[in-house]
């Protein structure tokens, strides 16, 4: 019963990892610091939306959103009014969650392609709104100037090294919370809701409530490391939540491998240290990201934990269901 | 406000048009509690549509449907499900990247308030974990929960749906085609499984194999394009002109 650590997974390679994570980065350059802050933060990211394609089975292409919502939510409230980091981790959390609970009612009608077009759409109407409602976000310019936090504690998070540290306490938190989730009773019943909906319903769920309820815990840990990319940059920006990062959000789960957490901030890793390497010799990093999008898609449907379950335990029959395309289920006659 | 015991099921005039085909044609039954009746007609009579008109899958063109005295007709199918019904498919429709027992875990937690919690893990439940492994020892698979569904023969498979509908203690319980692609001695041990079944369960099952349906069940209901066309105790229909025609064809 234990997904969230996929069975198949070497449990000893996962501890090394975390090891790493919390011993390494004392001895690592200001680059390198930087990219594994970032690939941190947008591993929470991907682990939310992971509850959405890999729990629920739908695919969103809106995620960038609930980061947006998250990200300005720091940038207003920390540059004109002076919040500090509990005030504005409260409030972007709880906005991206109303946000997505508002988001939910429209795009949970659908299923499918249209689920994906209606979080695309959703997800453009965000950044429209930074990029339009000047007096709010300052538009294409952006908001500069979001200070380090202050948390009392000696060191500053101005430093590279501490506000790592940071991001990592927060990476380990929303793994916590997502992972007594994703084994509790409920997220057991989203594994359901993926694997066939009709049958959940006849069997006594309340089906929606609970696509609804996982869409905004989705939405409200997106948010979260919304907050914390605001305060890593010092800088937000209708950038930040174009339709590329939601396309990037969903290359990571799918590289890694949805539903399992772990398998999307492994993804997420990968696809921000892919970035940032091949920035250095090409301009062209939306081709690459094509090309592993469709690599994934034809070699490894399930993801790089995926594959390595396969590798590990090659008794298991391959994925009907790789494809995320579910077959359609009509009863005859 | 009548004293006698509620019907367990009352379908009267239900109707399902799907664009101009009448798939479900006013079609009215009364089911009593512990009733065990079979639905038998040809393919296409809208026996499947009936069941789901009856779970709430399909919503009905006309007519009314009330289970236990209580009008659901307008009611959700998970709402349907908290009254005590249950259903199999045809089609068998289960998780099928979820082990035999994790199966069982979903139907079970389905009509508890567990299903909402989120804030522990599901093996802090072990009621629900005794309950799941009771319905796999009931249906034969009480060695098969570690198993996944995919790996399951098609039996085995045939075996899960019924343990799924039977772990929410159903009152009524709708077996579409319990025996559809067995082997003659799986289809036997089915049969001998469903015949055991606590006699408290009101029971209608679609059934294409008349030995089947005649040793589950009394009383028959036939269904042609649509329409009730015969309706009694089994030798009765067996005797009925029409349900001879229908199956036998015009003398």
């Amino acid at each position: 019963m234990r997904r969230a650590l996929p069975p198949g997974t070497p449990r000893i390679a996962i501890v090394l990892a975390f090891l790493l994570l919390l011993v390494a980065p004392p001895f690592l350059s200001s680059f390198l610091l930087a990219l594994v802050t970032q690939a941190v933060i947008y591993s929470i990211l991907a682990m939310s939306l992971d509850i959405i394609l890999g729990y629920i089975g739908l695919a969103s292409l809106g995620h960038a959103a609930y980061l947006g919502v998250g990200a300005y939510s720091v940038g207003i409230l920390a540059t004109r009014h002076g919040a500090g980091f509990w005030a504005t981790l409260a409030v972007g959390v709880l906005l991206a969650t109303a946000v997505a609970a508002v988001f939910g009612l429209v795009a949970l009608r659908a299923t499918g392609v249209y689920f994906l077009m209606i979080t695309l759409a959703l997800g453009m109407v965000v950044w429209g709104l930074a990029h339009r409602w000047v007096s709010m976000t300052q538009g294409d310019n952006g908001i500069s100037g979001v200070p380090r936090p202050d948390l009392g504690l000696p060191w500053s998070f101005a430093q590279g090294l501490p506000f790592y540290y940071l991001a990592f306490a927060a990476f380990l938190v929303a793994f916590g919370v997502l992972r007594v989730i994703v084994g509790s009773p409920f997220g057991k019943s989203l594994v359901g809701i993926r694997e066939s909906e009709s049958r959940m319903r006849t069997l006594g769920y309340h089906v929606w409530l609970h696509k609804y309820i996982g869409f905004m815990i989705a939405g409200g840990v997106g948010g979260f490391a919304g907050v914390l990319w605001a305060y890593y940059n010092g800088f937000v920006s209708p950038a930040d939540l174009e339709l590329a990062t939601s396309v990037e959000i969903l290359l990571m789960v799918a590289l890694g491998g949805r539903g399992t957490l772990l398998g999307p901030a492994l993804g997420a890793a990968l696809i921000v240290f892919l970035k940032n390497l091949v920035s250095v010799y090409t301009q062209r990093w939306l081709l690459i990201l094509g090309a592993v999008y469709i690599g994934t898609i034809v070699y490894a449907p399930e993801g790089i934990v995926g594959a390595v379950r396969q590798w590990t335990r090659p008794g298991e029959p391959p994925d009907v269901a790789a494809l995320g395309a579910r077959r359609p289920r009509r009863v005859a006659s | 406000m009548t004293e006698a015991p509620a019907l367990a099921l009352s379908l009267s005039g239900l109707s399902k048009e799907f664009g101009g085909l009448r798939a479900v044609d006013d079609v009215s039954l009364a089911v009593t509690p512990g009733e065990r009746r079979a639905i038998i007609g040809p393919n296409g009579a809208g026996k499947t549509t009936l069941f789901s008109l009856i779970s709430g899958e399909t919503r009905p063109t006309g007519g009314r449907i009330a289970l236990f005295g209580r009008d659901v007709t307008r009611l959700s199918p998970h709402r349907r499900a908290a009254l005590g019904l249950a259903r199999t498919y045809q089609i068998t429709n289960l998780f099928p990247r979820l082990t035999a027992l994790e199966n069982c875990l979903l139907a079970v937690q389905a009509l508890t308030p567990a299903k909402l919690h989120l804030h522990r893990g599901l093996a802090r439940y072990p009621a629900l974990f005794a309950r799941a492994r009771t319905v796999l020892e009931a249906v034969g698979l009480g060695d098969k929960g570690g198993e996944t569904v995919r790996t399951l023969s098609h039996g085995e498979q045939r075996q899960l749906e019924v343990a799924l509908a039977l772990a929410g203690t159903p009152r009524l319980l709708l077996l579409d085609e319990p025996t559809a692609g067995l082997s003659p001695a799986e289809s036997h041990s089915m049969t001998a499984l469903l015949k055991n079944l606590d006699s408290a369960i009101t029971l209608l099952v679609i059934e294409h194999d008349m030995d089947v349906a005649f040793e589950l069940t009394d009383r028959i209901t036939v269904l042609h394009y649509g329409r009730v066309v015969a309706d009694g105790l089994r030798h009765e229909v067996k005797a009925n002109p029409l349900v001879q025609e229908i199956y036998l064809g015009a003398p």
